[in-house]
């Protein structure tokens, strides 16, 4: 039996194909959400087969937002459930995940391999994906032209935590000339700040090793800048964007 | 259903506006109740009470006016029954629910108020609820901020009589709690033109004390490890308990309980073995408010007790029943009604924790919900006592923040499956 791992989020889709033996990641699908969750969901069957699986020898299981639209899943899970099953084959049993997401940022507390809390952003975009997508595209910038402006700018203060706010305070601040690099620096700025506050409410459950799973794994400045927003190495893998696809399959029965 | 246009009428309705709500409900009603399996057949009565729930009881309430009797509402598990029933009015709870009435309070509160005012006074407002418009004297008291300045807008249109509730439980505040009390009788008294006698109040301490013992006998079925009832059914009859009749809803609780019984007997179950088994801990869930208990239930899980007054505070301690003098029997029931509910609005309030951990175990919990009602600045600040004690204590917990619109259902389904997943592994 082979073990497979949708990951339906709020922008990209993820997937994995894990061996029998729950150890080797056979194959890694990525692609956006797109609008419909459902058309998403077959185009990583198809691609699956396509690779020269069959069906009958896969169980799947699938987790993320869209993951009621999976119809073909033989089961489902939450993403913060996978993100922590993930998280520990990838970092360890005992770790402290953060999740920074298109839709909404978590903080998963690991021990011994198992959630043992956790914590969601509430109901705004605030200290997510979202939030550096809507001030990126503001300011005219892809995500990675963002990151790199933000790495050479200097940390200026975003007060508003609202994205909407947020959006405007930083049209009166290239009003007034303030370069896009400080701007970006201070947005990516608040979302750290936001993840440092959602971790600090649970502070007594934390060992103090953090790991990063998510789409922004693959950006150094977002880590660097985290670490020093919690004051301790931030750890992530490269597989990481994957964590909750690979816990899902992981978990498959 | 029978047909109460022309009561609704009389009552000054907005009729139009009120077939809306009488057009939702059944759907919704049908989909969170009717649709559970194996219920126990007792429910029927109280699928009737909901069904005509604007129809069935306040007819009652007509009729009883029409022989002089008056109608006291309440909004707060503070002010003792007992006493408006002494002076033979009818006591109804009044907190509201559905998110049908809050725009119609958010006319007149700002729109960052719980949800629970501001339905409650859009539904008097709007007249779009029958209760509202039949209750003679409203009794507000100031608990929290929200409905201390609520019920100043609120008495521009509907007689009030406001009790003043000790924010802290010190000898001089239970003072303070009896004196109100007494204060609370003689207003009756003047409303109803009744006297009161020490038989009266004595004989509505009975009474509802009966109730509360069929709603505790009600809950002891939940400690079971197999549950013959959802919590979403017990919850319903809670919310009942607070309108309906006394003395008829006594009566049909024990029935239900007697069917219960002979499940208990045969260890009939209505959740499957290994269900996870929560506790819900906060501000009241108001009918028709029966959001979490959907989500909980049809995620897999089963809610066995609430700590809160729509739940445990509402009918867990007895008025101690041995007073012969009126002066007696209010100091029992001042007692009961400051002594053994632990709202957030005392401060400090431990013991609200302590029950929440005493709770847990009696219902054996594997976990507890945190629920706080947007804007519920007390609760919501009391949770931070609540998850460090239960963290300490080694008892997962999860706070949860929510209204009366279903904007929210998706992320609270994620939230507590994850809840309940974690609980599983
Ligand atoms: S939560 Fe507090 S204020 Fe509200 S009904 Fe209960 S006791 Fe009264
Ligand atoms: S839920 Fe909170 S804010 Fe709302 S009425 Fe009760 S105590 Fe007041």
């Amino acid at each position: 039996m082979l073990y497979v791992g949708i990951d339906i989020g709020s922008t990209a889709a993820k997937a994995v194909l894990i061996d029998e033996s729950k150890t080797r990641i056979l194959t890694r699908i990525l692609m956006p959400s797109g609008w419909n969750s459902r058309e998403t969901a077959e185009s990583i069957l198809n691609q699956i087969l396509s690779e020269g699986y069959s069906r009958d020898e896969m169980r799947i299981t699938a987790t993320g937002y869209g993951r009621v639209s999976v119809p073909y899943a033989d089961n489902t899970l939450t993403e913060i459930t996978c993100h922590g099953k993930g998280a520990a084959f990838l970092g360890g049993d005992n770790l402290t995940v953060i999740d920074i997401g298109g839709q909404d940022t978590k903080v998963i507390f690991l021990v011994n391999g198992r959630v043992i809390d956790f914590v969601m952003n509430d109901k705004c975009s605030a200290g997510t994906g979202k939030f550096l997508e809507v001030m990126a595209n503001r300011m005219g910038l892809t995500l990675q032209e963002f990151f790199s402006f933000a790495e050479r700018g200097r940390d200026i203060k975003i007060s508003s935590m609202c994205t909407v706010f947020a959006e405007s305070e930083i049209v009166s601040l290239m009003g007034i000339g303030t370069p896009r690099e400080d701007i970006a620096c201070g947005a990516v700025g608040s979302v750290v700040s936001k993840v440092a506050s959602l971790v600090s409410r649970k502070n007594s459950h934390s060992n103090g090793k953090f790991f990063l799973t998510g789409g922004f794994c693959d950006s150094a400045f977002i880590i660097k800048k985290l670490s020093e927003g919690l004051n301790v190495e931030v750890q992530t893998a490269p597989d990481a964007r994957y964590a909750g696809a690979i816990g899902a399959a992981l978990l498959g029965k | 259903m029978a047909d109460y246009h022309s009561m609704w009428e009389s009552l000054g309705m907005d009729v139009k506006t009120h077939d809306l709500l009488c057009e939702a409900l059944p759907g919704a009603f049908g989909d969170v109740y009717l649709s559970q399996e194996n219920r126990p057949e007792s429910m029927d009565y109280f699928n009737l009470v909901v069904a005509e729930i604007h129809g069935l009881r306040p007819a009652e309430l007509v009729e009883h006016k029409k022989n002089g009797g008056k109608v006291v509402g309440t909004f707060c598990i503070h002010v003792p029954d007992e006493i408006p029933v002494s002076a033979g009015a009818i006591a109804t709870g009044l907190c509201s629910g559905s998110q049908f009435w809050v725009p119609g309070g958010e006319k007149k509160l700002p729109a960052a108020t719980c949800p629970l005012i501001k339905a409650s006074l859009g539904a008097r407002f709007d007249r779009t609820c029958p209760f509202f418009r039949l209750a003679d004297m409203f009794v507000g008291e100031n608990t929290c901020d929200g409905k201390k300045k609520a019920w100043e807008i609120l008495s521009e249109d509907a007689e009030m009589y406001i009790m003043d509730i000790p924010q802290m439980k010190r000898p001089e505040d239970y003072a303070h709690w009896n004196e109100e009390i007494h204060g609370y009788l003689k207003k009756c008294e003047e409303l109803t033109g009744n006297k009161v006698t020490p038989a009266n109040l004595r004989a509505a301490i009975k009474l509802l004390n009966l109730k509360r013992k069929a709603l505790q006998r009600l809950a002891s079925f939940r400690k079971l490890e197999n549950i013959p009832i959802s919590g979403k059914d017990v919850l319903l009859i809670t919310q009942i308990a607070f309108y309906d009749d006394p003395a008829r809803i006594t009566n049909q609780i024990n029935k239900l309980c007697d069917e219960l019984e002979e499940r208990a007997k045969n260890n009939v179950s209505v959740f499957p073995k290994g269900t996870k088994r929560i506790l819900l801990t906060g501000t009241p869930l108001s009918i028709p408010n029966w959001k979490l208990h959907h989500i909980i239930e049809t995620l897999g899980g089963a809610v066995v007790c609430e700590e809160m007054c729509t739940g445990v505070r509402y009918y867990e301690k007895c008025v101690d029943e041995s007073g012969s003098t009126i002066d007696e029997m209010i100091s029992h029931l001042t007692e009961r009604y400051m002594g053994a509910i632990h709202c957030a609005c005392f401060t400090p309030n431990h013991e609200r924790i302590d029950d929440i951990k005493r709770l847990a175990e009696e219902y054996k919990a594997d976990g507890v919900i945190d629920v706080n009602l947007k804007f519920c600045g007390i609760y919501d600040i009391e949770g931070y006592f609540v998850e460090r004690e239960l963290n300490k204590a080694g008892i997962p917990v999860l706070g949860v923040e929510t209204d009366y619109t279903d904007n929210d259902v998706e992320q609270l389904k994620t939230r507590i499956g994850a809840f309940l997943e974690m609980l599983g592994n």
